[in-house]
């Protein structure tokens, strides 16, 4: 299968997905300049993480009017997977494909570090090989990831079961006033989300960064490879 | 029109007026004394360290690029080179923590991309005061977000470096940025201009005013106005730079290009006639066509910019639009700017009305050269005295260890590095704060580990070995993690070197690094100067840092400082022979820098480290530790630190110099301080291999006990000196610098 991974002046994870998706994988990948406006026949997309247009005015909220973004909405609202990764989770809500809104980590300094997130859901497509509970050690690295919204869309996202990863203990505990369990101060310890209709997913932590067992953790494998599985079973891969 | 009170305010001497007018063969005038006074300027120039830094050792095997260029470069196999050097940031962030920090980070890294490479990562040495000073912890505290908020927006890692605290360095804090990048060999690209009409361009940000005579600041003193220094202070921009790397590299895959050089410091000027000077030709250019970011910016201001983020390049003729393409693609300007010329002058035009014109060569290489008077200080026979038996005795080992841990020399530097992206690109296999930094290089089966160190105190008791044993320690840091060392860059801060004692340490200091870079075959491939750094008339202690660069052919041998597992043997390896001079111990215990630094024998230094390497590569030992500030008891207790909860219990034998016993003897066996001795854990199965290897090695070896168990127990000579819970142990550690900054963890 094929990876568009979409690349924002700025972006400075595209390289890390890039290798993750071919090098560790064994997947194709395409890398979309942002100015671009196809994604070279992908299944599914990634925007990666970084400082697109570098952060400034606020992270993502340039990088949304980027080109590429039409299609990558075009092929968000097809169905097809879309995943955000840390300032791609960004753009992703800047763009309102995914609802919120990032604030500075609560001791307003970036935070670069392994952390536990528990998969709160399993039916998105880059959470199905994982169990329902099961904590995944994936690095974060960042300095505006603490999710906020509204109560009532706190309330929506609860009900519609769109909180797809929270900050956790090692154990899986959720505290979420507890800086080394939270560390950005997520509303709710939300780590990652998805839409309403499961495709799109964005979370802070880099799965890319936790494929091999040199870089500390292969946990982030089962993100990726969850939509390798999604899509064969969808008979999208021949 | 130029009058003697113009020719001081540019930082210049009567006499190098005087040369300028003999070279010119008439006046200058005001921006070509300008463009004079930044490349004849100390921090450009090396008028007073060049002489000496002659001497030093640049030629190896794996050599590709020594000084002279904007980098240094060494082979690493697989037809790849790794380009690295080590540049300082410090008066700037003095002034403006934040920016100066964050733009010596982006300066180094244009230096590296510059050469062809794209860099991989990045390492620090950081000095400040004492942090119970408000104004120092504001300091640092810009500093490490300036790094930060460079470094992880460009998306290099910073994956490693050091922090050293001392009073002497409140009003004068260093920052020196370490950068290392990859790249093909036959892709390395030179700061050279060549072929005569070729076009010369200007790509990257605009040009502001400012930074402008940033370079003179930096070679001159503080003092009370100070603060007025701040618009001299360039602001960056990291995205762009990020803009300017991919664009270059992109750019740099053609063969497009016949040379390029970064604008850092003495911005248009410096890159224009060093270019020039290394092809042996001329440049002409006009600064009508240099983009600028304000209005009615003169030819001076244009000359003497020091905005950032800026780039010059020769490209080949006809090739100018595939250039173009690329900068338009990356939404960055790329300006053709002048011409190349053979007639080796830097010939600057406004709006074709000729502005300066001045030979290359007598810009960048005929420059002054001092060979400045050196005195040893006269009170350093005084403070190399040491009366050990008037030291009052009042602190016990066990406290004494906790306080040590404590202190933010010696506690977990998380709090620094949490904010440091230090895993993109996905290369880290040693992250920071487990002893030398290693990344593998992705399609190759190696990895790089590197380190940077310096210790000031010993410098200040004796500049010559203190800078040996700088030397010294980083090799061994990197040995430690498995890497030979294949080369390494140094950066030179002291204070002012028209004082004949300030003079006398740079010059014992660079015959030290020489005389160990010899003496372990490890060649220097460039570096920095950093002199007066003083504030009303009180310079810094002398600190040489050096960054050491090794190789490990595999890089799934790598080695961190903890313990795997329980069980293990440790192993000392190397005389532990200890002695309190100049030790953390009695710095901080009794607020005293006083004594000799720890002797140092280069042929057991080079032993140990071929010892270690190939301990790494036959995969028999698997953790390995360097002894250093705090001795041997804060070694153990770190090779216990962040190990899962790994203990020890270990008994170690008073070295024969220091029996009978004493509480003394006791209290420098465990805290005083040691070259070439390393700390490693073997499985109990290897441990006699590992002590017949050794022998075999000329490695003095000695197995002390095993790591286990939850506690961290400590005797000497079979007397318990600690036996405290590691979790205990380890929290003082872990909070001992986070306590100063953030009160959830005082």
């Amino acid at each position: 299968m094929r990876f568009a991974i979409v690349v924002f002046p700025g972006s400075n994870c595209d390289h890390d997905a890039y290798h993750a998706v071919t090098q560790v994988l064994g997947h194709d990948a395409v890398l979309v300049w942002h100015k671009d406006t196809d994604l070279g026949g992908a299944d599914a997309v990634i925007l990666p993480g970084g400082f697109s247009y570098g952060d400034y005015l606020r992270s993502g909220a340039i990088a949304r009017f980027s080109p590429v973004m039409g299609c990558v909405a075009e092929f968000a609202n097809a169905g097809g997977p879309v995943i955000g990764i840390c300032n791609g989770f960004q753009v992703l809500v800047e763009a309102g494909l995914l609802p919120g809104a990032m604030c500075r980590n609560r001791q307003l300094k970036f935070i670069c570090e392994h952390v536990s997130i528990r998969v709160e859901q399993t039916d998105t497509p880059f959470t199905r090989n994982a169990r329902v509970g099961q904590v995944l050690r994936i690095p974060i690295a960042h300095g505006e990831g603490s999710y906020y919204a509204l109560p009532e869309t706190i309330a929506a996202l609860e009900t519609q079961r769109q909180v797809v990863f929270r900050y956790t203990s090692p154990g899986g505990e959720l505290d979420e006033r507890n800086d080394l369990w939270n560390p950005n101060g997520s509303t709710a310890a939300i780590a990652g989300i998805c839409n309403a209709r499961r495709n799109v997913v964005g979370l802070m932590p880099h799965p890319e960064r936790a494929c091999e067992a040199a870089m500390g953790s292969v946990d982030g494998r089962t993100i990726l490879e969850s939509v390798v599985a999604t899509l064969a079973t969808q008979g999208v891969l021949a | 029109m130029i009058d003697a009170a113009t020719v001081a305010s540019h930082g210049m001497t009567p006499e190098e007026y005087q040369r300028v007018r003999d070279i010119l063969g008439r006046e200058p005038n005001l921006t070509e004394l300008g463009i004079f006074s930044v490349m004849w300027s100390e921090h450009c120039s090396y008028k007073s360290s060049r002489k000496h830094l002659r001497t030093l050792p640049t030629e190896g095997p794996r050599v590709l690029q020594g000084p002279g260029e904007n980098a240094g470069a060494v082979d690493i196999g697989d037809g790849l080179a790794a380009v690295f050097k080590i540049e300082s940031h410090n008066h700037p962030s003095f002034i403006e923590p934040y920016q100066g920090a964050a733009t010596g980070v982006g300066g180094i890294i244009r230096d590296i991309f510059t050469m062809g490479a794209r860099p991989i990562a990045l390492l620090d040495s950081l000095r400040f005061g004492e942090l119970d000073d408000p104004n120092t912890r504001r300091i640092m505290e810009g500093v490490v977000a300036g790094i930060a908020g460079y470094g992880n927006s460009i998306g290099i890692p910073t994956v490693g470096g050091e922090v050293g605290l001392d009073p002497s360095y409140a009003g004068n804090p260093l920052v020196n940025v370490f950068c290392l990048g990859v790249s093909k060999i036959d892709d390395i690209i030179r700061g050279q201009a060549q072929g005569l009409g070729n076009p010369v361009y200007y790509v990257g940000a605009k040009t502001g005013r400012d930074g402008i005579h940033g370079a003179t600041m930096a070679s001159a003193e503080f003092d009370e106005d100070t603060e007025e220094k701040r618009p001299n202070v360039q602001v960056g921009d990291p995205f762009t730079e990020k803009l300017l790397l991919e664009a270059c590299l992109e750019v740099m895959a053609t063969d497009a290009l016949v040379g390029i050089q970064d604008m850092g410091a003495a911005g248009l000027t410096c890159s224009s006639c060093e270019m020039g000077s290394r092809g042996g030709v001329g440049i002409e250019i006009d600064l009508a066509h240099v983009p600028q970011r304000e209005t009615g910016m003169t030819p001076y201001e244009i000359m003497l910019s020091e905005s950032q983020e800026r780039m010059l390049f020769v490209v080949k003729r006809g090739r100018e639009a595939e250039v173009e393409r690329t900068f338009a693609k990356w939404d960055l300007h790329a300006v053709r700017i002048g011409q190349v010329t053979d007639d080796g002058l830097l010939r600057v035009r406004d709006q074709g009305q000729l502005i300066a014109e001045i030979p290359n060569t007598s810009l960048a290489d005929d420059g002054p050269v001092y060979d400045r008077p050196t005195a040893r200080p006269s009170d350093l026979d005084d403070q190399q005295r040491l009366d050990l038996d008037s030291l009052p005795l009042s602190v016990t080992p066990s406290d004494t260890l906790l306080r040590l841990l404590a202190s933010p020399q010696i506690a977990s530097k998380r709090w620094i590095y949490r904010q440091y992206d230090h895993m993109v690109r996905t290369n880290t296999i040693v992250p920071p704060g487990m002893g030398a930094a290693v990344v593998r290089v992705k399609d190759t089966s190696r990895a790089l580990a590197f380190s940077v160190d310096g210790n000031s105190r010993y410098c200040s008791l004796d500049p010559y070995r203190g800078a040996m044993l700088a030397v010294a320690e980083s090799a061994r840091n990197v040995a430690c993690a498995g890497g030979l060392a294949v080369g390494a860059t140094n950066c030179l801060n002291f204070g002012n070197p028209e004082r004949p004692e300030i003079m006398w340490q740079l010059v014992r200091a660079i015959e030290g690094i020489g005389d160990a870079c010899r003496g372990l075959g490890i060649p220097i491939t460039g570096g920095n100067v950093s002199l007066y750094n003083e504030t009303d008339g009180e310079a810094i202690r002398p600190t040489p840092v050096i960054g050491v660069v090794g190789v490990l052919e595999d890089a799934s041998r790598v080695r961190g400082r903890t313990f795997r597992t329980p069980g293990a043997a440790i192993v000392l390896l190397g005389d532990h022979r200890p002695a309190l001079g100049g030790s953390e111990y009695l710095n901080l215990i009794h607020r005293m820098v006083r004594g000799t630094p720890p002797p140092l024998d280069l042929d057991a230094e080079r032993a140990l480290h071929r010892f270690l390497v190939a301990t790494a590569d036959s995969g028999l030992v698997e953790s390995a530790h360097d002894c250093s500030e705090g001795g041997l008891a804060v070694t153990l207790a770190e090779c216990c630190f962040e190990s899962g909860g790994i203990g020890v219990e270990v008994d170690i034998p008073t070295p024969a110099a220091l029996t009978p016993s004493s509480e003394l003897n006791l209290l420098t066996t465990l805290f005083g301080e040691v070259a070439t001795v390393t700390v490693v854990s073997v499985p109990q199965t290897g441990l006699s291999e590992l002590l017949a290897q050794a022998r075999d090695a000329g490695v003095p070896a000695r197995a002390v006990g095993r790591a286990g168990g939850e506690r961290f127990r400590v005797s000497v000579n079979g007397e318990r000196a600690f036996n405290y819970p590691l979790a205990e142990v380890e929290k003082t550690w872990s909070n001992g610098l986070a306590r100063y900054f953030d009160e959830r963890a005082a």
